[in-house]
């Protein structure tokens, strides 16, 4: 007998596209609200972002269901780490906790396409972006999930500081206010979701600065 | 009590049925500083003196929150106390995790009288020396269990566990009908009262004691010592008005604390009430 390929799969990917930016004292953090599998919508309203901590935001796109089992499990070790800390974790420390739990999963991974966003110790605006298994690296800005090959390229463009080579080293965070880094998610999700079938619906932005944290939702093309 | 031969083992029984080592665990919890609980149908209360080894020494923690509904305060070994509060918060975060709400007090209160059992039925372990005054908040209300180190647990309107208890506990006494209804500051002020019937005439200071609230509304949390004081002041300023009734009372409680220690040589073994 040939050998035979699986035909179940632990996995599905429930498509969308989770974008973050960020910037001098603020983090903006969003996600298409449409969950999907296949060709058919399951629904257009599941949120894909979960706090973390207090100035730690997660946003991540692929397979739902392992992205909830991800979220409840960091959100114990929080409970633990605050426990015993008498204090939040940092943006960097959960960053360094997200990795080593992915890669804890490194032979059954979690598919879970992740950025995490917040606000660092000195209340600068920091992002991290991860691949699968916990490979993960500080950033300015970063785009995951179906969309991001569209998202992405704009944002190089918009955002991407020239190379150390041709000019002084500069800051990794962008030097645009809170409002047109808003206006900048807004404006790729509504490009994305011209072209890409899984993402669209709704768009869940949450901003966080100093004051805390605050949502806000835009429409999306709903097809 | 004293030393008899049928003490050096938990897995001994003496010939009246009793195990002394359990005992002598209870004992343990009786020398450490108090701790006292009360609670009303919405609000619980959690107050302890802080003791500390030296003036040098930061004193040590014995109100520890477990969840955001459960809270627990220790008196006796504080090590265990620790090992202990570690093992509530692990089943409450486990329990979360698995059903999506929080674990009611009740079962906790259980599971932790079983663990505390093991060790009276194992020959290679000694029983917990340490008591856990356990507040917390369920469907049904608001809850102060007392865990002991022979893994029995009740349940209790208001207790005061640890040295010098008996103070407290008298005070409590007197005033526990009216709190069910207590609104949740007469309930704080009650419990740093009957915090105070333990310190016997030394002076009450936010730095002396330890208090913590939970209730509807309200997640566990321990006041930071500024609030304390202020409530403090308030009956400080009140307790003036009303000095040479104070003082009667202060003479009947040393009375009452000395024979507490030696109480249960023969008669009912403590764990059987």
């Amino acid at each position: 007998m040939p050998k035979q390929q699986a035909n179940w799969s632990p996995y599905d990917n429930n498509g969308g596209s989770c974008v973050a930016v960020a910037g001098a004292d603020y983090c903006v953090i969003a996600a298409d609200t449409r969950m999907s599998t296949g060709y058919i919508i399951l629904t257009r309203d599941y949120s894909k972002i979960c706090k973390l901590a207090d100035k730690c935001v997660m946003a991540s796109s692929g397979f739902q269901a392992d992205v909830k089992a991800l979220q409840k499990h960091l959100a114990a070790r929080h409970l633990i780490y605050q426990h015993q800390h008498s204090k939040q974790m940092s943006c960097p420390a959960m960053a360094q906790l997200l990795s080593n739990t992915l890669y804890y999963k490194r032979f059954f991974p979690y598919y879970s396409f992740n950025v995490l966003g917040g606000l660092d110790n000195e209340g600068k605006g920091c992002v991290f972006t991860y691949d699968a298994v916990g490979s993960y690296e500080k950033v300015g800005y970063s785009s995951q999930g179906s969309g991001s090959t569209l998202i992405m390229p704009f944002l190089d463009n918009q955002l991407k500081s020239p190379s150390p080579l041709l000019l002084p080293v500069q800051d990794a965070v962008t030097p645009l206010a809170e409002a047109e880094a808003v206006d900048l998610v807004k404006t790729v999700f509504a490009s994305a979701s011209e072209r890409d079938i899984y993402t669209g619906d709704k768009l869940e932005i949450v901003v966080i600065n100093a004051d805390g944290i605050r949502r806000e939702y835009m429409d999306l093309r709903k097809d | 009590m004293f030393r008899n031969q049928y003490d050096t083992d938990v897995t001994t029984w003496s010939p009246a049925g009793r195990l002394f080592q359990v005992e002598y665990a209870m004992e343990a919890v009786k020398q450490g500083s108090a701790a006292i609980g009360l609670r009303s149908k919405t609000h619980v209360v959690l107050g302890c003196v802080n003791k500390a080894n030296s003036e040098l020494s930061s004193h040590q923690k014995k109100i520890f929150k477990v969840d955001d509904h459960i809270g627990v305060a220790i008196a006796g070994l504080t090590a265990d106390g620790r090992v202990l509060s570690r093992y509530m918060r692990n089943e409450c975060i486990n329990y979360n995790f698995t059903y999506e709400s929080p674990l009611p007090v009740g079962r906790l209160v259980v599971q932790l009288a079983d663990k505390a059992q093991v060790c009276t039925q194992r020959s290679w372990k000694r029983p917990y020396g340490v008591g856990l005054l356990v507040a917390g908040l369920d469907e049904s209300g608001a809850h102060l269990y007392y865990n002991c180190p022979s893994g029995n647990y009740f349940e209790y309107q208001a207790f005061a566990i640890g040295s010098r208890s008996q103070a407290a506990k008298t005070y409590l006494e007197r005033r526990f009908e009216n709190f069910t209804d207590s609104s949740r500051d007469d309930l704080v002020k009650d419990a740093i009262t009957a915090i105070r019937e333990t310190l016997q005439g030394e002076t009450l200071k936010s730095s002396i004691c330890t208090i913590a609230v939970v209730g509807i509304g309200e997640p566990f949390h321990i006041l930071d010592q500024g609030t304390v004081q202020q409530i403090i002041d308030t009956f400080e300023i009140a307790a003036e008005q009303e000095g040479p009734a104070a003082e009667p009372d202060a003479a009947e409680q040393s009375a009452a604390a000395a024979d507490q220690g030696g109480s249960t040589d023969e008669g009912v073994a403590p764990m059987d009430i």
